[in-house]
């Protein structure tokens, strides 16, 4: 049976530009959603579990009794065939947005992500476009062991064609999809397991973001924790921890992972002199890989310090929580990176 | 619904099939319990009124033979005779547990028992099925494949391509599809427009058959049938067992997607009330012989807490071993 | 006895809850199994039941208000000893330092980093060259003259800082300061290469005496029959001499680097020369074995006169393979070197002076040259030390053949 819910939904109406409202993560990406399905009919969400369920992460919550089965649609268990159906649909003039339970399945549908969805627009010398969005949960720290903890978008930012975002705040959370349906390309949103839960406020006044650029959320001095996603409030938190010791760490959200806003990631880079990046990914080949040449290709003679990077260990994510904590990057450990690009050991 | 019957009911065969559905049932209640003290984490899957599938099925397998499963495996683990102790402690992250605590609920592996896994990706266990029975065929072996599955991963791809090869190949594996009506929130009338799996496998050249999920007897004796057809090397089987999940897909589940009433119907005819009432009516047991029962197998599910309370948990030092095989000692 | 019912946790991203009804009053029994009240997640709504028969004595979470996951809702009586849950074993404590937060360190101000200098376009391997020779930051950033600095603009710069202390000032130039400060760095960067080679080359000393009559008369002869600008000096034939002892004996030519001897196939002969003001350059003259004297000498010539004004080229620093110093004509009798590393010899030649020398059975005045050899031991030993000074002072016996 369907019981309603007690609660009121939060964070239901707009910002006025009064008090700033306050909701979770997981609040702003409804209604980010809500927004969506109201301002243009074009637009409807399907995955599995997104209507009836109310979605795996309780996102779609109240959206199917609101929108109806039409424009909420639940799918088989089928990615390969509903991603491509996105893909068709997108191409055909509607603006599907595609949920994917976990990035941990998009792997059934990586064919066509990569050989349609990111493809099509060029070898068709442009004739086709495909304005699709798909949105994933992603990365790790609830135990769910290997097969459901991976942290891939730096995988998806490899592949030419396709942009990639991670909102890592409140005011992302509710407006990057916007952004995002306006683009013509795909665009794949990753929203990091561990932020759903996240409370914070929505910034008065505001109606839209943009996806193509980086921003600083803390101003520093002395480096440059370069991040995204899931790993943002692990930085802050060091920032927070590293004051203590007066080391002013300036804390850059990258936003979007493809395309990279280089300018804004060399400007912080030049002002610091030092760079430490936190990327969840597997340390080799990592996104965090590309920004540390990126930045040796682009400001090698700024450094005073070899840049630095904080990733999951090179496992398969283990169930135990002592494992699991152990591989992934965590507050310590980029406290650890942070005071070791600066030349000095912890005590203790 | 055909019915195959089995070995004639007999008191000692009947008892025999109920303790080992009543340690199931015991233990994912225990687990319940010990999920929400925190002690199993992760995602945790249970198998309440599935107990007679695991335990049909699994009575008509030899040593040999291999069993490839899912999430929802407890049950599967059980029946095959992976130790409880060993099983516990997997699910409390131990190393003492069979995986050595890596896996938790969802990854079992006992490579002794030919218990392979244990898959977080729907479908995902069909294609190594198929590889083991393509390795069982090529080497003349005896041993055959048995693949559990799910009503939902009939909608992925690989299951598909999994019949037709295996009917290609004349492959032995015997496809056990565990129909409990719901992919996690979907119930299969809103995911399926062809409901019948059976006939879906029949399509692909693979010989199907329906059995009642809860009736332990029927399904063995269907299994038996299964098995021997592709022991023979006459091809793959699937059997559809109808059945039904008396808990939430996971333990976070609202359960918005179905009504109570339809779950109190299924209750009522679960297998291990079906088995008990069957031999309470033939004579063959009494309600002191069922409390027994009940008392000597939530013993045993105790033992196993307290082994895996009291396991050690593997060394951080170690996280990175078997990342790569290594060399056999 | 009484037992605590607790918000279980549900699932892996649950919280807390709120509770929202209880279907169980205080005194009524409950089963195992049974529901005994409805809480609402962020997924909706869901019974939780209670693990044993119990009798519910008291409600401590009333509905509608929101707890975190393990608070406890209510008490319970359990009716017996429970069969479901055994003697409370003590549960394996976690590994240490799992997600453990490191202790602070030791909190102090942080030293701000000196902005001036590290705002220099250097790479990295300039700069730390820069800190091997002494060099002031400051003083780079001034003279750069380039977008950016790499290494062998440090080491122009370096030898710049010192030559342009030994020009002679116009009085009360703005530029004194800067001299002086080159100038102390120049003794800086000395101080530092020498340092270094008494700390880390075992030094050996041999020291022998030559008749510099022959060479003495050789160049007279010579000298006699070429115009000014091709005379030669007496410290050409002695480099050549020591170049072609290096080329012939093994040990005495090249680097110690890495924990090994890497022999070079030219001898480029390091020549210090002296500059004014209290410093010392040794520009290398190259591939000195192989060279004939007139042509060695006008290489010289021209080093000296670029040195005095102020015009090297790096690689001319950093090709010496072996060092030659000298004292001139009006210095000491012995002159005991220490070697620049990464080289592993040098020889110093004292200033010629008349002494007391046996020659053919008498006792005469001759000009005689002490030549001492400081050498690495870890490369050669006093045996073959003593074969390159016995070259050397053999092939000045026989200028001819220089």
């Amino acid at each position: 049976m369907i019981q309603p819910s007690a609660a009121a939904p939060t964070g239901a109406a707009p910002a006025d530009g009064t008090a700033p409202l306050a909701m979770t993560y997981r609040d702003a990406a409804r209604e980010g959603l809500r927004a969506a399905l109201m301002s243009d009919q074009r637009v409807f969400l399907m995955g599995e579990d997104v209507g009836r369920y109310g979605g795996c992460y309780a996102v779609t919550k109240g959206l199917l009794a609101e929108f109806g089965p039409e424009r909420i649609r639940d799918t088989p268990l089928s990615e390969s065939a509903f991603v491509g159906a996105g893909i068709g649909a997108a191409i055909a003039g509607l603006r599907p947005i595609v949920e994917i339970m976990t990035v941990n399945f998009s792997l059934l549908a990586l064919d066509q992500i990569l050989n349609n969805a990111a493809t099509l627009c060029h070898m068709s010398g442009g004739q086709v476009n495909v304005p699709l969005v798909i949105r994933m949960a992603t990365g790790a720290g609830r135990q769910l062991a290997a097969q459901h903890s991976h942290s891939l978008e730096g995988w998806y930012a490899h592949i030419p064609g396709l942009r990639i975002v991670a909102p890592g705040t409140i005011d992302d959370a509710r407006f990057m999809l916007g952004a995002a349906l306006a683009s013509p390309d795909p665009v794949l949103i990753f929203e990091h397991i561990f932020l759903y839960n996240m409370e914070g406020h929505l910034t008065p006044g505001l109606q839209k973001v943009d996806i193509d650029r980086a921003i600083v959320r803390r101003p520093g001095r002395d480096l440059s924790l370069i991040t995204y996603g899931g790993s943002l409030h692990k930085c802050l938190a060091a920032a927070g921890q590293l004051a203590t010791q007066g080391i002013e760490a300036e804390v850059l959200d990258l936003r979007t992972l493809r395309p990279l806003d280089d300018a804004v990631i060399m400007a912080s880079v030049r002002h610091t002199r030092r760079a430490v990046i936190v990327d969840e990914g597997w340390r080799s080949g990592s996104l965090a890989a590309e920004v540390v040449t990126r930045i040796l290709e682009q400001a090698f003679y700024d450094l005073d310090a070899p840049p630095a990077r904080v990733c999951t260990a090179e496992v398969p994510l283990p169930y135990p929580k002592h494992l699991e904590d152990a591989a992934l990057p965590s507050v310590a450990r980029i406290v650890e990176a942070a005071t070791g690009v600066l030349g000095r050991r912890e005590s203790g | 619904m055909s019915r195959e019957l089995g070995s004639p009911v007999t008191r000692n065969r009947g008892l025999e099939l109920l303790r080992a559905m009543l340690r199931i049932r015991n233990f994912e209640d225990r687990c319940v319990q010990l999920y929400g003290d925190l002690k199993i984490r992760g995602f945790l899957h249970l198998c309440n009124g599935e107990e007679a599938v695991a335990v049909g099925t699994i009575q008509a397998l030899e040593p040999a033979d291999v069993i490839v499963s899912t999430y929802r495996e407890h049950g599967h683990a059980l029946a095959r005779g992976l130790a409880m102790d060993g099983l516990m402690a997997e699910l409390f992250g131990k190393q003492s547990g069979v995986s050595g605590g890596r896996g938790g609920s969802m990854h079992i592996f006992d490579a002794a028992h030919r218990f392979y896994g244990g898959n977080a990706i729907v479908g995902g266990g069909l294609p190594l099925a198929v590889g083991f029975a393509l390795a069982q065929k090529l080497q003349q072996q005896r041993a055959v494949t048995a693949c559990f599955f799910g009503d939902g991963a009939v909608a992925e791809g690989e299951f598909h391509e999994c019949m037709n090869l295996a009917a290609l190949w004349g492959l032995p594996v015997v496809f056990l599809c565990e129909n409990n009506l719901y992919a996690m929130g979907t119930a299969i009338t809103r995911a399926e427009f062809q409901l019948d799996i059976a006939a879906k496998a029949r399509a692909y050249g693979v010989e199907a058959q329906t059995v009642d999920g809860m009736d332990v007897f029927a399904v063995e004796g269907a299994a038996r049938a299964a098995v021997d057809h592709a022991r023979e090397g006459a091809g793959p089987v699937l059997l559809e067992l109808r059945t039904y999940r008396f808990r939430g897909h996971s333990m976070f589940d609202a359960q918005l997607y179905r009504d109570k009433a339809e779950i109190e119907a299924w209750q009522k005819k679960g297998p291990i009330i079906t088995l008990t009432t069957r031999m309470k009516e033939l004579g063959l047991m009494t309600e002191d012989d069922y409390q027994e029962l009940e008392r000597e197998t939530r013993a045993e599910v105790e033992r196993s807490v307290q082994f895996a309370e009291s396991a050690p948990w593997e060394p951080l030092a170690d996280l990175e071993r078997y990342v790569y095989a290594e060399r056999s000692r | 006895m009484q037992i605590d019912f607790r918000l279980p946790s549900l699932g892996a991203d649950m919280e807390s809850a709120t509770v929202t009804q209880w279907l169980k009053k205080p005194g009524e029994q409950i089963r195992r199994g049974e529901t005994v009240a409805v809480i609402e997640t962020d997924k909706g709504l869901i019974d939780i039941e209670s693990f044993e028969d119990a009798v519910l004595e008291t409600v401590v979470v009333q509905p509608g208000t929101k707890v975190p996951v393990g608070a406890v809702l209510a008490h319970f009586v359990v009716e017996a000893p429970s069969g479901a849950s055994g003697p409370a074993v003590p549960a394996t404590a976690m590994p240490a330092g799992a997600g453990a937060v490191p202790s602070p360190a030791t909190p102090g101000p942080a030293t701000p980093a000196t902005h001036a200098a590290s705002r220099l376009r250097m790479s990295p391997l300039a700069r730390r060259r820069a800190q091997e020779l002494g060099l002031a930051l400051e003083t780079l950033a001034e003279r750069a003259g380039t977008e950016v600095i790499h290494v062998d603009d440090v080491e122009r710069l370096a030898a710049e800082s010192a030559l342009s202390a030994a020009a002679p000032l116009p009085p009360g130039t703005a530029a004194a300061a800067s001299v002086s400060d080159a100038r102390v760095a120049m003794r800086i960067a000395i101080g530092n290469a020498m340092a270094r080679a008494k700390r880390e080359i075992p030094h050996y000393y041999l020291g022998h005496s030559v008749d510099f009559e022959p060479a003495r008369a050789w160049l007279e002869r010579h000298n006699a029959q070429v115009p000014v600008g091709e005379r030669l000096i007496d410290g050409i034939l002695i480099a050549k001499a020591v170049a072609l002892a290096a080329a012939r004996i093994e040990g005495f030519n090249g680097f110690f680097r890495d924990g090994r001897f890497e022999s070079a196939s030219a001898v480029n002969i390091g020549t210090a020369i002296a500059v004014r003001g209290g410093g010392l350059v040794a520009p290398a003259l190259l591939d000195a074995a192989r060279k004939d004297l007139q042509t060695l000498m006008r290489e010289f010539s021209d080093l000296v006169a670029r040195v005095r004004a102020g015009h090297m080229r790096s690689a001319e620093f950093a090709a010496a393979t072996i060092t030659v110093t000298s004292l001139g004509s009006d210095g000491v009798e012995e002159l005991f070197p220490i070697i620049n590393p990464p080289q592993v010899a040098i020889v110093g030649a004292g200033s010629v002076t008349e002494r007391p020398w046996a020659h053919e059975g008498r006792v005469l005045a001759r000009p005689v040259l002490t030549l001492a050899l400081a050498a690495d031991h870890r490369v050669t030993d006093g045996r073959a030390g003593s074969r390159f000074l016995r070259t050397i002072s053999g092939l000045l016996a026989r200028p001819e053949s220089l």
